[in-house]
C-alpha cells in the first residue's frame, strides 16, 4: 500500500503556517512509523501501548497548546492537526493525549495554584506522571450537575466520597482530577458546590479497577476511580474555580481536539476504501469502477472536506479568543458523525474484508462509536445548539 | 568543532515519477520532496556529537532554492543550529563536480572541520558530491560508513567492504564521512525544535559570497550533460509456479539457470 497522504481537496495545507505543517508531518510520520504497525495487535490484546508515552512525551504533545511549565506553546491550529494525526492512528492514541492535556494539564494550568502548576505540569508535559480525568458517574453522564461524588472539609484534609465511570488512563494515572461536591459544614449535598481535587495514585481509600470487555476503544485504558474516604491534603484543592464551568472549560478544550482527531480516523477510513477500490476487481474490473462506490468515495471526500474547513476556522477562532462552546459543539457533533458515518461506508466498500483487522475501518468504525457519546453526546450538542438558536434550554 | 552537513532534498521515495520533457527532465510539480533519506543518518551522526559536547555547532549546507526551505527547517528543528542555502542564478545545470565546488567553498566560509553527508542521494544515484568535496578541499574522505567513534580529534570509522568483511579507517580532522543505513536512528523533531527553528535563519549565498569564480559552476562549466530521459522499462509481471514443491524447485532451478540465466 501506498504510503498514507491526507485528503487536501481545497488546499487547506497553504491555509497553515510553516509551523503548523511541520507539526502536522512530525505526527503523521511518527504515527506511520510507531502507531500503525502495532496497533493492531494492541487492540487485538486489549492493551494501551504504553511504550509509546514517553516518545509522545519528547515530541512534545503533551500540553502542547499550552504556555510555559514546559509546554510547547504551539497554536490550537497546531494542536488540532496533532489529533487529527494522532487519531488516524488510533483514537485511543488521540484519546490519551486529550485527557492528558485538555483534562488535567489545561485544569492545572488555568485553575491551579502556582506551587500545583510547579509540581505537576512539567512531569506531565515529558509523559513521566499520567493523569485522568473524573466527571461522569454510573447515574450522571449528560447531566454532570447531578453528580454525588461529595468532598467533605475535615480539619487539615479534604475526605472524598463516590465513584467515577468511564475515565480513560483511570488505571495507568498517577493523579486524578476529580470533580466533587464540597460540602459546607453541616449542609447537605444539595448544599454542595462543584471543585476541582487533585487525587494521586496511592492516596488512602482511592482505587481505580480498570473495565473491561469493551469493543471499542480497545487500545485505551478505561477504568472507574473509587473514593472510600478518601483523605487528601488540603492544598489539592484546585484554588481557581467553583461550579460547573471548571470542568466544562476542560471538555470544551477536549471536544475542540475530538472535533480535528474525528477527520483523522475519517481519512483513514476513505484512504483505504480507496486504495481497496482501485484493487479489488470483480465482474472484470476494479470496484472503483463502479457508479455505487464512485458515490461513496465522492461522499466522503465531500463530508471530509466540508469538516476540515470546519474544524480549521474553528481552530482559528479559538487561536483569536473569539470561539464560543456552541461552535465546539457543532464541530464536535458533525465532525464525529461524518466521520462514523465514513467508517461504516468504507466497511461496506470493503465487503467482508472490512471486517478484518488486516483494514483498519473496523477499528475506526468501533472507535468511534464511542466517540460520538462521549465528550458529549451527539444529542447533548444538538440540543446545545438548540438553546443557541431558540434561547430555551430542551435538558434541564 | 563546528560540523557541516550536506543535505539534499529528494522526491518522496514512494513518490511517482513522470518525465516532462526527455531533455530537461522529471516533472516536479506534483512531487512530494523531503530530505535524502542517508542524509539523515549524517545529521542525526552530527546532532549526536553535539549532544556528546564533541561538537560546538552543527550547520546545514544546501544547494538549492527556496523549496527546500521546508527540508532545512526540518534538520534546524530536529537541533542544528544553523543553516545555509547555496543559491545563485550562476549555480544552474551543476553536475556534480559544480556542486562539489559550491559545498566545498561554502565549507570552507563556514569553517567547518567535519563534514558528514548522506552515501548517496537517492534521486541520481551518484555517491559522488562528497568524495568530490574532500579532494577539492584536500581532506581524508571515508564513505559509507555504519559506525562511528569520535575521541580527540581522531575518527574511527567501521564499513561493509563486501563478504561479510568490515573495514575499521582510523582518520584524523578535517575529514568529509558519508553515512550509511545503521549507523543511527534519526530523531524525530519535538515541537519546541520547531518552534526554536522559527528564529534560527537560513543563510542565502550566493558564488560572489562565496568568493567563487561563476565560470567553474553551472551549465556551462558541467562536464556531465543528462539528456535524453526516460523511465526504465516497465517490469514483467512475475510467474507462479504450478504443481508440488518438488516440482515447482526443479523447475525454478531450471529457470534460473536455461532463462534467467544467473546460475
Amino acid at each position: 500500500m501506498a504510503r498514507y497522504e491526507g485528503l487536501d481537496f481545497y488546499a487547506i495545507d497553504k491555509q497553515l503556517t510553516d509551523e503548523e505543517r511541520m507539526v502536522r508531518d512530525l505526527v503523521r510520520n511518527w504515527v506511520e512509523d510507531r502507531v500503525i504497525p502495532i496497533i493492531e495487535q494492541h487492540c487485538r490484546e486489549g492493551r494501551f501501548p504504553m511504550h509509546l508515552v514517553p516518545e509522545i512525551g519528547e515530541m512534545g504533545l503533551l500540553g502542547m497548546n499550552l504556555e510555559g511549565y514546559g509546554c510547547a506553546g504551539m497554536s490550537n491550529v497546531a494542536y488540532g492537526l496533532a489529533c487529527q494525526e494522532l487519531e488516524r492512528g488510533d483514537s485511543g492514541i488521540r484519546s490519551f493525549v486529550s485527557v492528558q492535556g485538555s483534562l488535567c494539564m489545561h485544569p492545572i494550568h488555568a485553575f491551579g495554584s502556582e506551587e500545583q502548576r510547579r509540581r505537576y505540569l512539567p512531569e506531565m508535559a515529558t509523559g513521566k506522571l499520567i493523569g485522568c480525568f473524573g466527571l461522569t458517574e454510573p447515574d450522571y453522564g449528560s447531566n454532570p450537575g447531578g453528580m454525588v461524588t461529595k468532598a467533605v472539609d475535615d480539619g487539615d484534609s479534604y475526605v472524598l466520597n463516590g465513584a467515577k465511570m468511564w475515565i480513560t488512563n483511570g488505571s495507568i494515572a498517577d493523579l486524578a482530577i476529580v470533580w466533587a461536591k464540597l460540602i459546607p459544614p453541616g449542609g447537605t449535598l444539595a448544599d454542595g458546590r462543584i471543585h476541582g481535587f487533585i487525587v494521586e495514585k496511592g492516596d488512602p481509600g482511592f482505587s481505580a479497577p480498570e473495565m473491561h470487555g469493551k469493543h471499542s476503544l480497545k487500545a485505551s485504558v478505561t477504568s472507574e476511580l473509587v473514593f472510600e474516604d478518601c483523605r487528601i491534603p488540603k492544598d489539592r484543592i484546585l484554588p481557581g474555580v467553583s461550579g460547573l464551568k471548571g470542568p466544562f472549560s476542560c471538555l470544551n478544550n477536549a471536544r475542540y481536539g475530538i472535533a480535528w482527531g474525528a477527520l483523522g480516523a475519517a481519512q483513514a477510513c476513505y484512504w483505504s476504501a480507496r486504495e481497496y477500490a482501485l484493487s479489488r476487481t470483480q465482474f472484470g474490473k476494479p470496484i472503483a469502477s463502479f457508479q455505487l462506490v464512485q458515490n461513496k468515495l465522492a461522499w466522503m471526500l465531500r463530508e471530509i472536506t466540508k469538516g476540515q474547513l470546519l474544524a480549521l476556522q474553528l481552530g482559528r477562532m479559538k487561536d483569536a479568543g473569539t470561539m464560543f462552546p456552541e461552535q465546539i459543539s457543532l464541530a464536535k457533533m458533525n465532525n464525529v458523525d461524518i466521520a462514523l458515518q465514513i467508517a461504516r461506508i468504507a466497511r461496506d466498500i470493503h465487503g467482508a474484508n472490512g471486517i478484518l483487522d488486516e483494514y483498519p475501518v473496523m477499528r475506526h468504525m468501533a472507535n468511534l462509536e464511542s466517540v460520538y457519546t462521549y465528550e458529549g453526546t451527539h444529542d447533548i450538542h444538538n440540543l446545545i445548539l438548540g438553546r443557541w438558536i431558540t434561547g430555551i434550554p430542551a435538558f434541564e | 568543532m563546528k560540523i557541516g552537513v550536506l543535505l539534499k532534498q529528494v522526491p518522496a521515495s514512494d513518490a511517482r515519477i513522470k518525465i516532462a520533457d526527455p531533455s530537461t527532465g522529471i516533472d516536479t510539480a506534483d512531487i512530494k520532496w523531503e530530505i535524502n533519506p542517508y542524509d539523515e543518518y549524517a545529521l542525526e551522526a552530527a546532532l549526536q556529537l553535539k549532544d556528546a559536547k564533541q561538537a560546538s555547532s552543527v550547520v546545514v549546507l544546501t544547494v538549492g532554492g527556496a523549496d527546500a526551505d521546508q527540508r532545512i527547517r526540518d534538520a534546524l528543528a530536529r537541533g542544528a543550529d544553523a543553516a545555509v542555502r547555496l543559491d545563485d542564478p550562476a549555480f544552474e545545470g551543476s553536475d556534480c563536480l559544480g556542486i562539489a565546488r559550491i559545498l566545498a567553498a561554502a565549507a570552507k566560509a563556514e569553517g567547518v572541520e567535519l563534514l558528514l553527508a548522506g552515501k548517496q542521494a537517492i534521486d541520481g544515484d551518484n555517491a559522488q558530491v562528497p568524495g568530490m568535496v574532500a579532494e577539492l578541499l584536500g581532506w581524508g574522505n571515508i564513505s559509507v560508513v555504519d559506525k562511528l567513534e569520535f575521541a580527540d580529534g581522531t575518527v574511527k570509522a567501521w564499513r561493509a567492504s563486501g563478504g561479510g568483511a568490515r573495514d575499521v579507517v582510523e582518520a584524523s580532522l578535517p575529514l568529509v564521512i558519508t553515512c550509511d543505513k545503521g549507523l543511527n536512528e534519526p530523531r524525530y523533531a519535538s515541537l519546541k525544535g520547531i518552534m526554536m527553528a522559527k528564529r534560527k535563519k537560513i543563510a542565502v549565498k550566493g558564488a560572489a559570497d562565496l568568493g567563487l569564480d561563476p565560470s567553474t559552476v553551472g551549465a556551462a562549466a558541467a562536464l556531465v550533460v543528462e539528456d535524453n530521459w526516460s523511465l526504465p522499462p516497465e517490469r514483467p509481471a512475475g510467474r507462479i509456479l504450478e504443481g508440488d514443491d518438488a516440482t515447482r524447485v526443479k523447475e525454478l532451478v531450471r529457470l534460473l539457470r536455461d532463462e534467467a540465466k544467473v546460475i
